[in-house]
């Protein structure tokens, strides 16, 4: 399973027009432990710089919590 | 290569125009540009013209033809320029080319938007396409999301407060407010501007550019022949375009556009100057961070003393060193194709001793920054009086 650390974050209130159901949503850039950076959505508890997160499965999205 | 100069410039206001269409905007700002040159449409050799999202925004394709066409004129290079919010930049870059190279003389470089036809949501999503949309905008990305993510970091870098990122809000509405042709002309106060609706945390409202509709254009021409035309023409003394990712999350470290700082190192090269020499710039507010890491990609402060330099006044029309006198893309509005020509004109209007209320008493030496996406395109240009 791919984890890492939350190198930035932010929280989306005003969302494209295909994800304004979604928001407020976190967004983060995680550094993978396996090298390189992902943009991806946290699930659940919010995270901030430095955090360890988690990968899990998403739809097509790739999402991340915290670890 | 032949010394280029700026002959003419022409704007429309910037704001939301819901009676004007794209092609009308960017005849208006080329006509007026032609007038104050005293130039007929026949002696333009070429057309280049700087536009983001024509097609998404109002369905229009060939803009370049179809625009020129309506100002009569015909039998040249007509041709579109996009690079995200540095289209116009970026086809100012290629137009002087031209005239340096000696391809042509007379060549007028436009620029044009027209946003606010289509709901925020939708203008959110046009503009997203300006980032990776395989990855970071798949993902729920939105240009406010990335760079609300590079103040972020940079905050946890360099210890920037969002007093910092207001303070850059309050001086461009401050200027704004002062400029005829601005979109929003009014001032806030920091209290205002620190308590906005969120956008993106930690960005709200105030320290996001406005949607716009709009267009600039100049003329330019070979710097021997600039007297045929005008009595004040200024010097290009430099542009330079750079490029890096368009992918935020490719490049090593979001606190810098490293295009921007290789644009500048180019720039004061060509020049024979340096960051110290420059009097006043317009810089790519489109975020307030994004003013802040512009002067120090630029070279105005060092890396992290961005957010202290404005807090501190310093970038005000009375400090060391006035930024976005004309009240930036924040308050002056941000119809992307249209603000990197712009710049330039807001630029000569200082240079030319015409910008009124915000008239600076030194102005022999400006700089303006265009930056496309989120710093996958930079150009810098720097202009001096003739």
């Amino acid at each position: 399973m791919k984890s890492g650390v939350v190198y930035t974050e932010t929280v989306v209130h005003a969302a494209p027009e295909q994800f304004v159901a979604d928001a407020p949503y976190q967004l983060a850039i995680v550094s993978l432990e396996e090298g390189g950076r992902l943009t991806a959505r946290i699930e659940g508890e919010r995270v901030v710089i430095g955090d360890r997160v988690d990968f899990v499965e998403g739809n097509g999205i790739p999402f991340f919590r915290k670890a | 290569m032949r010394p280029v100069a700026i002959i003419g410039i022409g704007k429309t206001a910037f704001g939301a125009f819901p009676d004007r269409d794209l092609r009308s905007l960017a005849v208006e700002a080329g006509q007026k540009c032609l007038a104050d040159a005293h130039v007929s449409p026949s002696q333009v050799e070429a057309y280049y013209l700087g536009n983001f999202a024509g097609p998404s925004f109002v369905g229009q394709n060939h803009l370049a033809p179809y625009i020129a066409g309506a100002m009569g004129i015909t039998g040249v290079p007509c041709t579109r320029f996009e690079a995200a919010c540095a289209s116009s930049g970026s086809a100012f870059y290629h137009a002087v080319s031209s005239v340096a190279a000696g391809l042509n003389d007379v060549v007028l470089v436009a620029g044009v938007e027209k946003m606010t036809s289509q709901t925020t949501p939708k203008v959110t999503e046009i503009l997203a396409g300006a980032g990776d949309t395989c990855g970071e905008v798949r993902a729920g990305a939105t240009f406010p999301a990335l760079f609300a993510m590079i103040a972020r970091r940079h905050m946890y870098q360099y210890g920037t407060t969002r007093e910092m990122l207001a303070a850059v809000a309050v001086k461009n509405h401050e200027n704004g407010a002062k400029n005829p042709l601005a979109h929003m002309r009014k001032v806030i106060t920091m209290e205002q501007a620190l308590k906005g609706k969120p956008i993106s945390e930690p960005l709200t409202v105030f320290d996001c550019s406005l949607i716009s509709d709009g267009a600039a254009a100049v003329l330019i021409a070979p710097l021997e022949r600039a007297p045929e035309f005008t009595d004040q023409p200024v010097k290009v003394r430099a542009v330079a375009q750079t490029s890096d990712y368009v992918a935020l999350d490719q490049k090593d470290d979001i606190t810098t556009f490293r295009a921007v700082s290789a644009a500048a190192q180019k720039a004061y090269k060509m020049a024979g100057v340096t960051a110290q020499d420059i009097q006043f710039a317009e810089v790519h507010d489109c975020f307030t961070i994004a003013e802040i890491i512009a002067t120090e990609d630029l070279g105005f402060v060092k890396k992290g003393e961005g957010g202290p330099y404005a807090l501190a006044g310093c970038t005000r029309l009375t400090g060391p060193l006035p930024i976005n006198t004309s009240g930036g893309l924040k308050s002056k509005g941000h119809p992307v194709g249209a603000t990197g020509v712009g710049q330039i004109c807001d630029l000569v209007y200082q240079l030319r001793g015409e910008a009124g209320e915000r008239q600076l008493a030194r102005h022999s030496l400006g700089l303006a920054q265009n930056l496309g996406g989120s710093g996958a395109t930079a150009v810098v240009t720097i202009l001096g009086v003739a």
